[in-house]
C-alpha cells in the first residue's frame, strides 16, 4: 500500500478552482517530486497534504487524502497530521529563538520537556540534518545569525526533530545557492531511508537528480505521473515533453 | 465575497467543524484553556465599553432637560449651555494656533528637511516628548507661563495656548503621515512642470493630503474636548459664557469634574456625560470616516 | 523672478520657525517647570522632600513620598489589572476575531481611547466606588470604596486601548512564516501564537506597557475623583490614597507661597519620571527599528 493516497481532489480558492480530479499514489521511502510552471498547483497540493491550505481564507476541498489509509479530513487530528507530515518551506523560516530552542520548539509541543531527551534529540535531528558540526559550538546563539542555507538545514532538523513519517519540501532550494543546493539535495537522498519525501521543485536537473517518481502539472491537473528516469526520457504526453524540452513554462 | 461562495457551494472536506475543533482542543487543553482566557479578555474589554456607555446613557438621557441648555448658570439651573459654548470657543482658538504650526512644521519635515539632518531628530524627539506629557503637567506650565509670567490670568486665551501645545503633536503626526503618503511622482510632475518648490507644495502635496490632515485635527478636537486637568489652572471655572477671550470659562469636561465632585447636582452630571459622550463618539466616527476616505483615494 | 525666489526662501524660514515651536514648547515647559520647582526642593531640602512621609502644609511640611507611593502603585494596579486583559484582546484581535465583527471592535478600541477621563473617572465615581465599598465591607476591609483598588481597576480600563492597540500592530508585524513554521509542526494555534508569534513580538508588547505605564502615572482627573486622595502612606488596598498628579490639582486653588512652589515640584517630579518612561519608549522603538 503507498503511504499517501490523493483521490479525485478538487481545490478551490473562493470561485477559482486551483486542482483538478487530482489521483495520485506516493511511495514509502522514495522521493516523490512535484513540477511544473509557477501556478499549476504542484504547491497548493503539497499544502494540502498537512492542510496548511487550511490557513488560507476561502480555501475548499473536495475529495480525500488518505494517510496509511486514513482519511486526513476525518480521521486525524490535524495537529497529529502535521506531527507526522512535516514541512520544509520555500523561504528558510528559523524562529527568532535560539537554534536550540528552533530544533526543541516540535518535540517540546508535543509533550517532551526532559533536559536529556531535548539535548538527544537536538543533536540527533542536526546530525541528521548534516549541519551538527557547523553549530554544534553555538546552540545557544539565535538562529537568525546564520546563512540561508544553514537556515534551511535547520529548518529540515526541526521538522526532524518531531519524528515524522513524511517531509514536505516546498521548493526548498529556490532560495539558496548552487553549493548549498547540492547539501540540501544529498540530505533528502539521504533522508529517503527513514522518510517518504515529497518536493516540490521548478527545477527539473533536481528533480531528475534525486527524485523516484515524478508528477507533471499543468492549470491545476497531473498531466503525468511516472518514474522520474521513464518520464523525462519517454514521456507519453506532448505537454509533458515540450515542457521537459522548454518549449514552455 | 468567501462567504457568498461558501454559502452557495457544498462545503468542502477541509472544513473544520465545530466537533472536530472541540474534539481536538479535548486533547489539547491547555491550548483550551489559553483559548478561554483570550475569549474572556476580550469579552470583558467590550462588556466594559458597552457597559460604561449603556449606564450612562440610560442614566443621563432622562436629565437632559430644555432647562440644561439655558444661557445663564445659576446655583438653581446648573445648565451646561454656558460651558458647551466655552468648549466650542476653546476648541476652535486652540486650533487657530495649533493647526498652523502643526501643518507647517510637518512640511518642513517632509518636504524641505533633508535626511538624516540632526535638527529633524531633535524636532522627532521633542515631539514624542509633547506627546507622552501628561496634561496635568502642561496645565502646570499653562499656568507658569501663560496665566502667571504673561499675565493673562486665568483665561480662555491661556487654556487655548496650553491646550494648542498639548494638541501640537498630534496635528504634526498626522499632517507629516498624510504628506509622506503622497506619491513622489506628483511632486516630480509638478516640479516637470517648472513649478516652484512653495507652488508644488500648496497646490499639489497638501491637497492630496487635506483627509489625513483632517483626520488628525479631528482627533485633535476630541482631545480639546475631553481635556480636564490642562484647563482647570489656565482657562480657570467659571461657569459663564465669557465677555471675551481673556475672561474666565470652563469647558463642558470642566464644568462635569465640577458637578461631580461637589456632588450636589449629580443629575446634572450624568446629563452632562451624556452630551460629552455623544459629542466624542461623533468625533471619533468623523474620523474614522476621514480617515476611511483617505485610504480610499 | 527675483521676488519669486524670495518667497521661496521667506516661505521656507516661516516652515522653519514652525518646526522649532515644538522644541520651544519643550524647552519652556523644562525651564519653567524646573525654574519654579527646584528652589521649593532646596529650600525644603531634596531628601526631606523627596523621601518626607509627612505632607502638612499648614506646618510647612512637605513630604511627598507618600504620593510617589501612591503613583506608583495604583500604576502597578493598573498594569496588572490592564495589561494581561489588554494583550489578551489584542491577541483576540489579531487572531481569533471572526472577520465580520473586526471592524466594529476595531472602532471600539479606539472609542475607548477617545472616551475623556472625566467621564472614566464618573463611571468610577457612580459605578466602581460603591461595588468596591461594599466588597470592602463584606471582606471586612471596610473603607468608603474611594482606595487604592478603585483607581487601579478604573487605570487598568483607561490604559486598555494603548495597551490594545500597539500590541495588536506589532503583532501583525510579526512575519507569517513564524506561525506556518509552528503549525506545520504540528503546533496547536494557541502554542503557536504564545510560544513564537507574540515572543517575537516582544519589544512591541514591552513599549505599550510602558505607553501605558506612562499614562496610568500621568492620570489625573479619573483618579482624584475615585482615589479618597488622603495624603498619607497607603494602608491597604480598600483604602484612600493620593497620586502625584492629585497632590497638584486639588491644592493649587488655594496654596500660595511655598506651599504653591511645593505643588510645582511636585509636578517636576511627575515630569521627570515621565522624561524616563519616554526616555525608554524611544530607546525601544530605536532597538526596534535597527532590527
Amino acid at each position: 500500500m503507498s503511504k499517501l493516497s490523493i483521490k479525485n481532489l478538487d481545490l478551490y480558492y473562493s470561485d477559482f478552482k486551483a486542482l483538478k480530479d487530482v489521483n495520485l499514489e506516493i511511495e514509502e521511502h522514495k522521493i516523490t517530486a512535484f513540477i511544473g510552471p509557477s501556478g499549476c498547483g504542484k504547491s497548493t497540493l503539497l499544502k494540502s497534504i498537512n492542510r496548511m491550505n487550511d490557513l488560507v481564507e476561502g480555501c475548499r476541498i473536495e475529495g480525500e487524502i488518505l494517510l496509511d489509509g486514513k482519511n486526513i479530513f476525518k480521521d486525524i487530528d490535524v495537529n497529529v497530521l502535521r506531527k507526522r507530515v512535516g514541512m520544509v518551506f520555500q523561504k528558510p523560516n528559523p524562529f527568532p529563538m535560539s537554534i536550540y530552542d528552533n530544533i526543541a520548539y516540535g518535540p517540546r509541543t508535543h509533550g517532551i520537556h526532559s533536559k536529556a531527551k531535548l539535548d538527544d534529540i537536538v543533536e540527533k535531528s542536526l546530525r541528521d540534518a548534516a549541519i551538527w558540526d557547523e553549530c554544534k559550538d553555538r546552540l545557544k546563539k539565535s538562529a537568525l545569525g546564520m546563512s540561508g542555507g544553514q537556515q534551511q538545514r535547520l529548518c529540515i532538523a526541526r521538522a526532524l526533530a518531531v519524528q515524522p513519517e513524511v517531509l514536505l519540501m516546498d521548493e526548498p532550494t529556490s532560495a539558496l545557492d548552487p553549493i548549498s543546493t547540492s547539501k540540501i539535495e544529498d540530505l533528502a537522498m539521504e533522508l529517503k531511508k527513514d522518510y517518504t519525501i515529497v518536493m516540490v521543485t521548478h527545477n527539473m536537473q533536481q528533480a531528475v537528480r534525486v527524485s523516484d517518481n515524478t508528477a507533471f502539472f499543468l492549470l491545476g491537473e497531473v498531466v503525468e505521473y511516472n518514474d522520474t528516469e521513464k518520464l523525462f526520457s519517454i514521456p507519453s504526453d506532448k505537454r509533458t515533453e515540450d515542457y521537459i524540452t522548454g518549449r514552455f513554462g | 465575497m468567501s462567504s457568498k461562495s461558501s454559502s452557495t457551494q457544498a462545503k468542502g472536506v477541509n472544513e473544520v467543524t465545530l466537533g472536530q475543533k472541540l474534539k481536538s482542543y479535548t486533547r489539547t487543553p491547555g491550548s483550551m484553556v489559553v483559548m478561554l482566557l483570550v475569549m474572556l479578555a476580550a469579552v470583558i474589554t467590550f462588556a466594559v465599553l458597552i457597559f460604561l456607555i449603556a449606564y450612562i446613557l440610560v442614566n443621563g438621557v432622562p436629565y437632559l432637560q430644555p432647562s440644561l441648555f439655558s444661557l445663564e448658570y445659576s446655583s438653581e439651573n446648573a445648565s451646561l449651555m454656558p460651558a458647551l459654548i466655552n468648549t466650542v470657543i476653546m476648541t476652535a482658538l486652540s486650533l487657530l494656533i495649533a493647526v498652523p504650526f502643526g501643518i507647517f512644521s510637518a512640511i518642513f519635515l517632509v518636504e524641505y528637511a533633508k535626511r538624516g539632518n540632526k535638527f529633524v531628530e531633535v524636532i522627532r524627539l521633542t515631539t514624542e516628548t509633547l506627546q507622552g506629557i501628561p496634561s496635568i503637567v502642561y496645565g502646570l506650565f499653562g499656568m507658569l507661563f501663560f496665566v502667571t509670567t504673561c499675565g493673562w490670568g486665568f483665561s480662555i486665551l491661556a487654556g487655548a495656548f496650553t491646550l494648542s501645545i498639548m494638541v501640537l503633536p498630534l496635528i504634526m503626526r498626522s499632517t507629516e503621515e498624510a504628506l509622506k503618503a503622497v506619491p513622489d511622482s506628483y511632486r516630480e510632475g509638478s516640479f516637470g512642470l517648472g513649478a516652484g518648490k512653495l507652488r508644488t507644495v500648496f497646490r499639489i502635496v497638501l491637497p492630496s493630503a487635506v483627509p489625513g490632515i483632517l483626520a488628525g485635527v479631528i482627533l485633535a478636537i476630541g482631545r480639546i474636548v475631553g481635556e480636564t486637568a490642562a484647563l482647570i489652572y489656565t482657562a480657570g471655572t467659571v461657569a459663564d459664557i465669557p465677555s471675551s477671550v481673556m475672561s474666565s470659562g470652563r469647558t463642558l469636561a470642566v464644568h462635569m469634574y465640577n458637578l461631580a465632585s461637589e456632588g450636589l447636582y449629580m443629575d446634572q452630571a450624568y446629563a452632562t456625560a451624556v452630551i460629552l459622550l455623544v459629542l466624542v463618539v461623533g468625533i471619533n466616527t468623523l474620523s474614522g470616516v476621514v480617515a476611511k476616505r483617505l485610504t480610499k483615494a | 523672478m527675483k521676488s519669486k525666489a524670495w518667497t521661496e526662501k521667506f516661505m521656507r524660514g516661516v516652515f522653519f520657525i514652525a518646526a522649532c515651536a515644538s522644541v520651544l514648547a519643550v524647552a519652556l515647559i523644562c525651564v519653567f517647570l524646573f525654574a519654579n520647582g527646584i528652589p521649593a526642593m532646596s529650600e525644603i531640602g531634596f531628601l526631606d522632600f523627596l523621601t518626607g512621609k509627612m505632607w502638612k502644609p499648614n506646618n510647612d511640611i512637605y513630604g511627598i513620598f507618600p504620593m510617589i507611593v501612591g503613583s506608583l502603585y495604583v500604576t502597578a494596579g493598573a498594569i496588572i489589572v490592564g495589561v494581561p486583559i489588554g494583550i489578551l484582546t489584542a491577541v483576540f484581535m489579531a487572531f481569533y476575531c471572526p472577520k465580520q465583527i473586526y471592524k466594529p471592535l476595531k472602532t471600539a478600541t479606539e472609542l475607548l481611547a477617545g472616551i475623556p477621563s472625566v467621564v472614566y473617572g464618573f463611571f468610577g465615581l457612580v459605578v466602581l466606588v460603591p461595588i468596591i465599598r461594599q466588597l470592602g465591607r463584606d471582606l471586612g476591609f471596610g473603607g468608603n470604596g474611594s482606595s487604592m483598588l478603585t483607581a487601579s481597576l478604573l487605570l487598568g480600563m483607561m490604559i486598555l486601548p494603548t495597551i490594545i492597540g500597539l500590541t495588536e500592530s506589532s503583532l501583525r508585524a510579526v512575519p507569517t512564516q513564524y506561525y506556518e513554521g509552528a503549525v506545520a509542526l504540528g503546533a496547536t494555534h494557541e502554542r503557536a501564537i504564545f510560544r513564537v508569534v507574540l515572543p517575537a513580538a516582544k519589544s512591541g508588547t514591552i513599549a505599550a506597557i510602558v505607553l501605558g505605564v506612562g499614562r496610568a502615572i500621568g492620570e489625573t482627573m479619573a483618579v482624584i475623583m475615585v482615589a479618597g486622595n488622603q495624603a498619607r502612606m497607603p494602608q491597604g488596598i480598600f483604602r484612600g490614597i493620593r497620586t502625584l498628579t492629585a497632590n497638584i490639582v486639588i491644592e493649587m486653588g488655594y496654596a500660595t507661597d511655598l506651599h504653591r512652589e511645593a505643588l510645582i515640584a511636585t509636578g517636576v517630579v511627575l515630569f521627570v519620571f515621565i522624561l524616563i518612561i519616554n526616555f525608554c519608549v524611544a530607546l525601544l522603538n530605536r532597538r526596534d527599528s535597527r532590527e
